[in-house]
């Protein structure tokens, strides 16, 4: 179906599913109860997050899943690519069709720049010149190129803005040939309410087309080239193949969905800054990943829906939430508990998300797909060596 | 021709933390083979260990003095640190006015545990894994570290200043024959500079002409053949790791009167680095050291005012563009050795 | 005119001289060995065949084209495969997947972007490949993961990599190194069934007389850069030169 295998259709459809509905899903317990308002995830501004950050992620993995080559300086795309977008609105108007259109194309031409230069190296030194020049941009964003930026104050769009396409009667903020981006419908069902909003809808139907157009890419001619570009570089060279172009486009589409990610963030929210694209923030799409799992297809959506929902729980939980947890105990124990816990939570949250980035790669370097793998083959090989038993397998 | 002396004396000091953490890095990674990415991290821990002195020097106790009252008419509090209780005032005084150079003694213990800790517990179960696997767990670990900074010291810088007698400049211009204030040099810029000479000299004093160095030295070329003649490489191996986190935690406590550490002081230098390691050539010690002086002068005198009036922003970027041109015209760096992570 | 020329190769390391004034000539559809002792510069040679080094002086010509300053891969493109002294297969890759790439080399070039449409599409390279797994007796193995190979079957999986691009000139660099006598019979009765099947010249360097004698129509013999001599087997067998020069340490 769709030029999909039956699996990689079972997965997309699954997908498709989990996106659309999501409003649905993320919201478990009912909406006013304490359950609810620490764990429900299902409101706009953390969805748009999930997805938005998984399509940057699935780009990411056409990179570092596919070919191995591990890219410090992603953020780098994510910035120029919001950066674009409101200079989209800020000179034409605020349909966010242009400004998605530009920040995908301005994000593929610095890919190809960087790309460029950066792909001369294999291994470590490119990931260190991926991370200089994300670095570069970061300065360069504050200091020359502050009137394209705004420098600390960050981009946004202003009364005075030329705006050349605003008719009469445009909507002033982000839409959709009229379609409000932050327009939203709410159903009540008891004590749960629903909200389905447009800015969400129109960043999951870009995922769900971004994580189909992945599948097509890992099992195309090129993945496979890409896959073994990773594996041997020399048996590829002496094989008659050129590396260098399929690198290129690895890491160009790679840069193009950090592009579509950074203008679908402006297109939720019309202003963006510098620190979109500072190191910590290439580091966190490197954890996404790695978490999910590297070089899997689902991997990466998972990996970013799990960073960010720990993040929007881990950084609403104060001491206070805490002492309620754990209330139950002797005054004592619950003191030192809140103590040793407090650095992690609120504002905490980079520590918590180091600690786990370092277990995963200790621990897991598959990530969760391949931990899940694991644990879902011990079931399986139990079931075989029964089976097995008697009919063993002849000797090699 | 001041202005020219004056801008590559102003290299010298962010010149000499670049090769001093440079020659770590690179350390690490000639005799173990890893690419540490929290090798700023540890630059990072030194600096704060000099906040840390500073703050245990300046513990103190309160004792109402009756004689004097404060503003509102209550008896004054008066904050003595217990330093200054145990030594007297003026010797205790000189030792808070001395806690960074002080700092030295504490940091090179701790930093060498640090170092030995890190390798043993972490770094050790990582030979064998791939690059990209030792990069994201250092880098990982320099995330927490740079959080935890955080969490204990907060997120501004703290102030460290020198000791009283190293504050004002040093009139390098009239030792050079030329008017009197035309270079003027602030001192303790000087000590640093004089400090990583020192260290430098001190590294390659000791791998040169120790039995331990020669081994080192072999190691770094060949690891195998070394390890075929029976020695126990990996244990040496440890003490450098613990060797390059002590030069690093110095180059640390004594930078902080020059840049008031804070939290994100250590991925700042360690990308930056990182390029010089890159432009000196992965895995060689002179040519990283080279690299920092080199850079550290570049960058100083792309933030002249005249050269930025030409082209504005040029001292953000001077390092990237150097590293880009080196890498593009001579992929091996400066003094690169054939075949140095080179698949 | 032989389908490789060599001519007046030279190259220095330093102040080693690896290469002196190497001429040679393969003939098409001949096996050619290489042989020499230990540091007579045959790796070398090799190396300036496929491109991996370039040679001070000299010229390589294949098959009327000049190979000198081409990339691996260009030469690669002409005709020119190498199977590795350890097989370099792609070990992460199934077999069946480790015998497309060659094959998609072989009808795209050295770069085509073919990101959308799915490998299985692609059906004439799929009987290709099963073609060539079925002529090497691997076909049971396609699904197996390259690194789970034995030995033998991981040179037999190079080998198909390399033969199904059908290349003019296959060159083998020590084929039969560290590997048991059986395994060296059988690499031996491979090469062999390979020659009679297809048209293909072969240039072999190799340490082990046995291999050499058995399959080379043609030898040269490298000592300390130089040609020595280039002969028929028979005659270099009892060749004087080449018994002082090399014979003399190893068994025949």
């Amino acid at each position: 179906m769709l030029g999909l295998n039956s699996r990689d259709f079972k997965l997309f459809i699954v997908v498709c599913l989990m996106a659309l509905a999501a409003p649905i899903l993320l919201n478990p317990f009912p909406t006013a109860s304490a359950l609810g308002e620490s764990f429900n995830a299902g409101y706009p501004a953390l969805m748009q997050r999930f997805v938005i950050f998984g399509i940057l992620v699935i780009g990411f993995n056409i990179l570092f899943g596919l070919t191995g080559y591990l890219s410090f300086g992603h953020a780098a795309f994510l910035g120029v690519g919001s950066y674009a977008a409101v200079w989209m609105f800020k000179l034409l108007s605020y349909n966010v069709v242009p400004a998605i259109i530009l920040s995908v194309i301005v994000a593929g031409l610095f890919a190809v720049v960087i790309g460029y230069v950066s792909l001369r190296r294999s291994g470590i030194y490119f990931s260190i010149l991926t991370l200089a020049f994300a670095q570069m941009s970061y300065q360069l964003a504050y200091s020359v190129f502050t009137p394209l930026t705004n420098g600390e104050t960050g981009l946004q769009v202003y009364n005075d803005d030329p705006q050349i396409l605003m008719g009469a009667n445009s909507p002033t903020s982000p839409h959709f040939f009229g379609l409000e981006m932050n327009s939203q419908y709410t159903l009540d069902i008891s004590g749960w309410s629903f909200v389905f909003q447009n800015g969400y809808y129109l960043s999951a139907i870009f995922l769900i087309l971004g994580f189909y157009l992945s599948i097509r890419i890992f099992r195309s001619p090129t993945g496979l080239m890409l896959r073994a570009i990773k594996s041997n570089q020399t048996r590829m060279s002496y094989t008659g193949i050129n590396t260098k172009p399929y690198m290129l486009a690895a890491f160009v589409i790679s840069g193009m969905y950090a592009g579509l990610a950074g203008g679908l963030l402006a297109a939720m929210d019309p202003l963006t800054g510098a620190e979109r694209m500072f190191w910590t923030a290439s580091g966190e799409i490197v954890v996404m990943a790695i978490l999910g799992g590297v070089g899997t297809l689902i991997g990466p959506v998972l990996g970013a829906g799990i960073i960010k929902y720990l993040e929007n729980i881990v950084s609403k939980i104060n001491d206070s939430i805490l002492h309620q947890w754990f209330a139950f105990m002797p005054d004592w124990l619950e003191g030192v508990l809140v103590t040793i816990i407090h650095p992690f939570i609120g504002k905490g949250w980079h520590l918590t998300l180091g600690l786990l980035f370092m277990a995963v790669v200790i621990f897991l370097p598959g990530g969760l797909v391949q931990g899940g793998q694991k644990i879902g083959g011990l079931f399986r090989r139990k079931k075989t060596d029964d089976a097995a038993d008697g009919a063993k397998t002849p000797a090699e | 021709m001041d202005a020219f002396i004056l801008q590559i004396l102003n290299g010298l000091d962010k010149g000499s933390a670049y090769a001093l953490i440079a020659l770590g890095l690179t350390l690490i990674f000639g005799t173990l083979g890893v690419v540490n990415f929290a090798h700023g991290a540890l630059f990072m821990i030194g600096a704060f260990c000099a906040v840390t002195l500073q703050k245990i020097f300046g513990i103190s106790f309160q004792t109402i003095d009756d004689t004097q009252t404060d503003f509102l008419g209550n008896p004054l509090k008066v904050d003595t640190p217990y330093i200054e209780a145990w030594f007297g005032p003026e010797m205790g005084m000189a030792i808070q006015d001395w806690s960074v150079p002080l700092a030295i003694l504490l940091v090179i213990p701790v930093m060498f545990f640090l170092g030995w800790v890190m390798e043993r517990g972490l770094i050790k179960h990582f030979y064998s894994r791939p690059h990209a696997d030792q990069i994201l767990v250092t880098f990982g670990l320099a995330i927490v570290v740079g959080e935890l900074i955080k969490a204990f010291y907060g997120a501004n810088p703290i102030q460290t200043p020198a000791p009283d007698m190293f504050l004002g400049t040093v009139d390098v211009g009239a030792w050079l024959g030329m008017d009197s204030g035309a270079v003027a040099y602030p001192k303790w810029r000087m000590v640093y500079f004089a400090f990583s000479l020192v260290t430098i000299g001190a590294v390659f004093a000791f791998l040169q002409f120790t039995t331990f160095g020669m081994v080192v030295r072999a190691g770094m070329a060949d690891r195998e053949t070394v390890g075929l003649l029976g020695i126990d490489i990996d244990k040496r191996f440890t003490f450098m790791f613990g060797l390059a986190a002590a030069v690093a935690g110095m180059a640390g406590v004594m930078y902080t009167p020059i840049l008031s550490p804070h939290y994100n002081i250590g991925m700042d230098f360690l990308v930056l680095s990182f390029v010089v390691v890159v432009v000196g050539g992965m895995g060689s010690l002179p040519g990283a050291v080279l690299a920092g002086f080199m850079l550290g002068i570049l960058q100083s005198f792309a933030s002249m005012n005249e050269v930025k009036a030409v082209i504005p922003g040029i001292d953000q970027i001077i390092i990237y563009l150097v590293a880009i041109i080196i890498l593009l015209t001579r992929p091996r760096g400066l003094m690169g050795r054939k075949g140095v992570m080179e698949e | 005119m032989g389908i490789l020329e060599v001519k007046g190769i030279n190259k220095r390391f330093g102040g080693l001289q690896a290469l002196g004034d190497v001429n040679l000539s393969v003939q098409e559809n001949t096996v050619h060995a290489i042989i020499g002792p230990n540091g007579a510069g045959k790796s070398t040679l090799l190396n300036v065949l496929v491109g991996k080094l370039i040679p001070d002086s000299g010229s390589v010509m294949f098959d009327g084209q000049s190979v000198l300053g081409r990339k691996p891969h260009e030469i690669n493109q002409m005709g020119i495969s190498r199977v590795f002294q350890t097989p370099e297969i792609f070990a992460d890759l199934s077999v069946f997947e480790n015998v497309l790439i060659p094959c998609f080399a072989k009808r795209d070039g050295s770069f085509k972007m073919q990101a959308i449409g799915a490998v299985t599409g692609h059906s004439d390279i799929h009987t290709t490949a099963e073609a060539i797994l079925d002529d090497v007796n691997m076909l049971d193995k396609r699904h197996m993961t390259a690194a789970s190979l034995s030995r033998g079957d991981k040179r037999r999986l190079e080998m198909a990599m390399c033969l199904v691009q059908e290349p003019k000139l296959l060159l083998l660099d020590e084929p039969t190194a560290g590997m048991a006598r059986a395994d060296t019979n059988n690499t031996i009765d491979l090469l062999k069934e390979i020659k009679e099947k297809r048209d293909i010249t072969m240039c072999i360097i190799e340490h082990d007389m046995h291999v050499v004698f058995s399959l080379s129509e043609r030898i040269t013999v490298l000592a300390q850069g130089m040609p020595l001599v280039e002969d028929t087997p028979d005659n270099i067998k009892g060749h004087p030169k080449v018994r002082e020069a090399y014979l003399g340490e190893a068994q025949v």
